[in-house]
């Protein structure tokens, strides 16, 4: 049996050794540990080499970077990175290494869980930029919040998220009971709808924006044809059907972009005529390319202005585009504008702590204390529950196959 | 099945006395643990020094230490005293000062346990389930429709008894047991006729079928609150509080719920490998195994097809229903999104990577994939990522390459699932009957192979088997 | 692999035109005639009684006017979907044929396809020289750079994954697939990254196939859904032909009876599995690009959803068996449509469109209820 037993030993070793390999020249970190540090030296910047004695501090951006969802939670970890990169002197210059860390969520509740379990173990970690779903930050935030351990979310819609009012739970995004509704006024009371017919993607967000819709729409008289969900990705045939048979004069899809555009472009190609409108989650350069000419005539409700109504995103975006070549979407600015937060509050936290390394609870509040932040997507105060203040709503529109859509009507709607 | 240690038997070291066996193990653990403790305290920090990958393989190793005990012919006693030791007191120590390692073996036994569930159905008796995780999903939703005011939205008359107390988690718990069989019966009662792929495809259907019930029925009843999810969820109350505080251990709820479901699921997880044992050794599991390995035969022989095939899903379904109402409790939220096909794979990817058939094998399974894809994937890629914004330049000799340098698109985060299929897909190759084979099913895969490589012929034949 | 009858073998040697020739051949369609229009006309006589009987809705619409209405319609794009599923089922039943195992990883063999066929289109596009090509002539491009490349990654997978499992216990390759499929999905994945910077593709518009005919208001067909039914028509009869009149299918078809036999009647074992995996990968990576040509924007992530429900549909119409897996794909196909274009006219939003999968199933559980080796399977040999 000794062969055997070699033989499982061996792939158990082979299994491990692998994993180190998989992943690149490991073997080679672990012999010179001697000569690479030196290596590493004189590639640090020069200023921080001097008082970075006091430690590291970790931030964190958790959203998915597997999976088809990656395309989203990407931007807004490349946000996020270049927030830290941009933004990190002033604490490095307090004495402390700012170490910048992406993890995965997978867009799974499940690994999202564990992720939060993991940050919240690492002491260094003090703040955290996600989650991209509003079904994974729920029960991740559960963890953080035992731990004290903030979160400012750059997309969760989801009126849930902030009205647990957790301390160290906050956003920077709108809210969906108050987008769906926005999108719903705007739709029967400008352009006239009386009748709709309401698609959503069958996630938290989507279906949460849209009822909210459906909800303003019925009490401002419309008449809700259809209300239905789809998980499906790329053949809308069947659901499109039923939309021309009811040719209803506005089709609301609450859902994303890589949804929307595909399901647009269908709907015109069967030559249904109704106004297309959308939340922010159609907010992205995408849809352009998805749907090409059909984009034109849609509009979309979103809490990031376009470039033009904040001078600052444009030389952001060129920014953005230079350093990673692909074009920045809202939660690429957001992510940036969220770690922006972090950054400001954990430097505030730490001066407020005299120097010496903040706990996770101060950066919270510290978070909670920041006061008319100038992010690339709007001025950020935030209330008790952890919405921004007053929200500024735009509704845009696709007058050519172009990405952003100009501005139709702006609305500054306070948190509820 | 007289004695499954003469055939199957890796860790053993070979030929060493008792005592000496002892000592080992005992140093074994003592090792790693201490590793896995104080590792942080003794590597210095620097970016090249992969220290949670150091540390989550330290970790690896200590929970491979319980499946070294399970193989070490010493004394009973010394066994028992050693597990208890190491489930009991040093993982939670180990919990204590990283939370989450707590969390990862807390995953590991969850799904410990829903493999050996699933190791019933597909292992034993030979049934390939691939909507595995619908029953765990009928459990975890058990407990959240009455564990939260969810239950309230539907019978609106005696709204007021929503959310059960955390006392009736317990209830659950068992009740998930019931509902779980039966949902295996009911799924098993039409489609059992099948055989083979068809009832993988059947399955498969009817894990899909649950998952996009669950995701829709928030109307016309909104039984399950839809793609939100219900939270909060009640967790099972602590009662041994007042005796905790009262020992002087001031410890916060927030502190404790980890350990405590630490320790629950590991209760969860020695009854399920204790009851898989015996049916191992039942009439019932020699039926399973007789249908898994000639149906007309077995049949021939007087097996009841239907029935035994019943069995086997319901006691698998019956596990993951358990597991499904614990899983509720601990998440405090739970949405569809957590029940899904990959979810469903993922466990028959620890059945068959540890072993089909073999109960250490799926423990052992459960344990390899979960760490890694918890763990060890996630340190590589913050090691490799914190090289890189270290700037760290790695000298392989022969080339030098600024890490720096690695290109956004290849951010290491990004590619944790490619390496696990990779991973997947050698372990195969290199090992087909899984890291810690059944008995039986090791000799039927070498007795098959046409040519049989160099690790077949290096073995010696077997004589007196395990049958 | 089971198909209908064995006599081409003899045929191949008296000629090919000979008229049991040309029956064999073209037998399989005839039977998809049959069983399309045979389903369309079932299920639309399902629809209208249904409308007939429960005919006006709480809130006062004619459903019967409704359903009508868009019938037509429906119809079409049930059989649009329905050849895409049979072309990507004629892959698995092809590799459980030969192998008997589920290959997991067909679906991002499909996926490669569209993946393959968007990039060829997006650089013509790039290089304007879209508008100078034949409409024919690229559609013919685009197939083929699709076939090639699936074909030749599912043969390199078949050689790196599978054939060193080949006498491993049945489930062992599936694992091995399963982890192949996570592999190629994240590869496609950076490779278009680092490519293209971006992993989400859409094809092109092209004009000439972006034109319509319109039937009035109620049936509007594109040239694109026109293209997707004749390339699968003519695929599948190529296929048909390969497997059933020539050498090549001739030594997978033994291969598929008995794998020892064939061996020792001299046929070469392993180069008849590579043939099966390359065909079969060669119709998935032409069904991507039909998909992709047909639905627009794919994603390395994309090949999952349809693979899950060719499988289903290679099952429901006997795994093994070729016909039956282009038949099942078609039923699959309106049935999804059916109901999902259907379900919420008549439960007026109660149950909608995301009910249709879980129609899809339970009546894939009902037909193996009551013929549990599919509809056109015969008895497939016990496994062990």
């Amino acid at each position: 049996m000794k062969g055997k037993r070699r033989i499982a030993l061996l792939a158990l070793a082979l299994l491990l050794g692998l994993l180190v390999a998989a992943c690149g020249p490991a073997p080679a970190a672990a012999p010179p540990a001697a000569a690479t540090p030196k290596a590493a030296e004189p590639t640090k910047a020069p200023a921080a080499a001097a008082p970075s004695q006091k430690g590291t501090i970790k931030v964190v951006s958790v959203s998915p970077l597997s999976g088809a969802q990656s395309a989203l939670g990407e931007q807004i970890k490349l946000g996020a990175q270049l927030a830290v990169e941009k933004f990190k002197k002033p604490i490095e210059d307090l004495g402390y290494t700012v170490v910048f860390e992406p993890q995965d969520d997978q867009a799974s509740p499940d690994v999202g869980v564990a992720v939060a379990k993991k940050l919240v173990a690492d002491a260094d970690v003090v703040f955290v930029d996600g989650h991209l779903n509003s079904g994974v930050a729920i029960p991740s935030s559960e963890v953080y919040k035992d731990a004290d351990l903030a979160m400012v979310s750059p997309a969760n819609t989801n009126p849930k998220i902030t009205d647990r009012n957790y301390a160290n739970v906050s956003r920077i995004v709108g809210r969906d009971d108050v987008q769906g509704p926005a999108g719903a006024q705007f739709a029967i009371n400008e352009l006239k709808a009386k009748t709709v017919y309401i698609i959503h993607d069958k996630t938290a967000y989507g279906q949460g924006v849209a009822e909210f819709f459906r909800k303003e729409a019925e009490k401002l008289g419309a008449k809700v044809l259809g209300f239905e969900g789809t998980e499906e990705k790329a053949n809308f045939d069947p659901i499109i059907n039923p939309i021309k048979a009811a040719n209803p004069d506005v089709v609301y899809f609450g859902g994303i972009y890589d949804q929307g555009g595909v399901l647009l472009k269908q709907m015109r190609d069967k030559q249904v005529k109704s106004i297309f409108i959308g939340p922010d989650g159609l907010d992205s350069s995408e849809i352009v390319k998805i749907a090409g000419p059909a984009v034109v005539g849609a509009y979309y409700t979103t809490v990031a202005g376009p470039p033009s109504a904040y001078p600052d995103a444009a030389d952001f975006a060129k920014e953005f585009k230079s350093k990673y070549s692909k074009d920045v979407e809202s939660f690429g600015m957001y992510g940036y504008d969220v770690m922006r937060i972090g950054l400001v509050a954990i430097e505030s936290a730490i001066k407020a702590n005299g120097g010496n390394k903040p706990t996770r609870k101060q950066v919270s509040s510290a978070v909670r204390a920041v006061k008319d932040f100038k992010g690339i997507t709007g001025t950020i105060n935030f209330n008790s529950k952890g919405d921004p203040t007053v929200a500024k709503y735009f509704v845009l529109k696709f007058d050519k196959a172009e990405y952003p859509g100009s501005v139709v009507k702006t609305l500054d709607v306070a948190a509820p | 099945m007289v004695n499954r240690h003469s055939i199957s038997m890796p860790f053993s070291g070979g030929k060493a006395p008792p005592w000496a066996r002892l000592v080992g193990i005992i140093l074994y653990i003592a090792i790693t643990f201490g590793l896995a403790y104080s590792l942080e305290d003794i590597l210095p920090r620097a970016a090249e020094i992969p220290l949670t990958l150091f540390e989550s393989l330290a970790f690896l190793a200590f929970l491979g230490s319980a499946m070294i005990l399970y193989y070490q012919p010493i004394p009973k006693v010394a066994k028992l005293i050693l597990g208890i030791l190491v489930l009991l007191l040093l993982m939670p120590a180990l919990g204590l000062r990283n939370g989450y390692y707590l969390e990862v073996a807390t995953q590991v036994g969850i799904f410990a346990a829903l493999a050996l569930g699933l190791n019933i159905v597909v292992g034993f008796a030979g049934l390939l389930d691939l909507g595995y995780v619908a029953f765990y999903a009928v459990g975890a939703y058990l407990w959240a429709f009455f564990g939260s005011t969810q239950a309230g939205l539907v019978l609106t008359s005696i709204k007021d008894f929503f959310p059960l107390g955390g006392e009736w988690f317990f209830l659950f718990l068992c009740l998930g047991v019931i509902v779980g069989g039966l949902a295996g019966i009911l799924l098993g009662l039409p489609v059992l006729r099948l055989r083979g792929d068809y009832l993988a495809i059947v399955t498969l259907g009817f894990g899909e079928v649950i998952r996009v019930m669950v995701n829709n029925l928030d109307k016309p009843l909104n039984l399950t609150n839809g793609p939100q999810g219900i939270s909060p969820i009640q967790r099972p109350p602590l009662f041994f509080m007042p005796l905790l505080q009262a020992l002087g251990f001031d410890l916060e709820p927030r502190q404790i719920y980890p350990i405590y479901f630490y320790l629950l699921v590991i209760l969860i997880a020695l009854i399920v490998i204790f009851f898989t044992r015996r049916l191992d050794d039942s009439p019932i599991g020699r039926a399973w195994i007789a249908i898994r390995e000639d149906e007309l035969a077995a049949q021939a022989m007087g097996v009841p097809l239907v029935r035994t095939k019943l069995t086997a899903f319901a006691a698998g379904a019956s596990f993951a229903g358990a597991m499904g109402v614990l899983f509720a409790a601990k998440q405090i939220f739970i949405n569809p999104e957590s029940f899904t096909l990959m979810q469903s794979i993922g466990v028959l990817a620890m059945v068959i990577l540890g072993g089909m058939g073999s109960i250490p094998g799926v423990i052992l399974g459960a344990i390899l994939v979960t760490t890694l894809n918890l763990q060890i994937l996630k340190a590589l890629s913050d090691w490799l990522n914190a090289m890189r914004q270290a700037g760290t330049v790695l000298n392989l000799g022969f080339i030098q390459y600024a890490m720096k340098n690695l290109p956004v698109q290849l951010e290491p985060a990004k590619y944790e699932r490619m390496v696990f299929g990779i991973v997947l897909v050698l372990m195969m190759i290199f090992r087909p009957e899984g890291v810690l084979p059944a008995s039986r099913r090791k000799l039927e895969i070498t007795a098959n192979r046409e040519t049989p490589p160099e690790a077949v012929s290096a073995t010696p034949p077997v004589t007196g088997g395990g049958e | 692999m089971q198909t209908e009858t064995v006599a081409p073998t003899r045929a191949v040697s008296r000629g090919i035109f000979s008229s049991q020739m040309l029956r064999t051949l073209f037998a399989p369609l005839g039977q998809l005639a049959i069983w399309t229009v045979g389903t369309a006309v079932v299920l639309s006589l399902v629809v209208l009684l249904l409308a007939l009987i429960f005919r006006t809705s709480s809130s006062g619409v004619d459903r019967f006017t409704l359903v009508l209405s868009i019938l037509p319609q429906v119809i079409v794009d049930s059989m649009v979907l329905g050849f895409v599923y049979a072309m990507i089922a004629l892959g698995y039943t092809m590799v459980y044929g030969v192998l008997e195992f589920i290959n997991f990883a067909h679906s991002e063999i499909f996926m490669i396809g569209a993946v393959v066929g968007a990039e060829v289109l997006i650089s013509l596009s790039e290089a304007k020289a879209l508008e100078n090509f034949n409409p024919l002539l690229l559609i013919l491009l685009i197939i083929a750079a699709g076939m090639a490349v699936s074909g030749l990654v599912a043969v390199v997978v078949e050689r790196v994954a599978y054939r060193p499992l080949r006498n491993a216990p049945r489930l062992v390759p599936l694992i091995s697939a399963i982890g192949v499929s996570f592999f190629l999905q994240d590869l496609v994945r950076m490779l278009e990254s680092i490519w293209r910077n971006a992993f989400y593709r859409t094809y092109p518009d092209v004009p000439s196939f972006s034109q319509r005919i319109s039937f009035g208001d109620t049936l509007d067909v594109s040239y694109k859904s026109i293209i997707v039914v004749v390339a699968a028509i003519v695929m599948l009869l190529a296929l048909n032909y390969l497997v059933g009149a020539t050498k090549i299918g001739k030594s997978i078809r033994a291969v598929a009876q008995n794998r020892a036999t064939a061996s020792l009647m001299g046929i070469d074992v392993d180069r008849a599995i590579a043939l099966t995996f390359l065909v079969g990968g060669a119709l998935g990576g032409a069904a991507g690009v039909l998909y992709g040509l047909r639905f627009s924007t794919i994603n390395p992530y994309t090949g999952f959803i349809p693979g899950i429900k060719a499988f289903t549909a290679a099952v429901l119409g006997g795994i093994g068996n070729i016909t039956g897996a282009m038949l099942g794909g078609i039923v699959l196909g309106f049935l999804e449509t059916f109901g999902a274009s259907y379900l919420s006219i008549f439960t007026e939003g109660a149950f909608g469109a995301e009910y249709k999968d879980i129609l899809a199933f339970g009546i894939l559980i009902i037909v193996l209820i009551f013929r549990p080796k599919g509809l056109l399977g015969e008895v497939v040999g016990e496994r062990a």
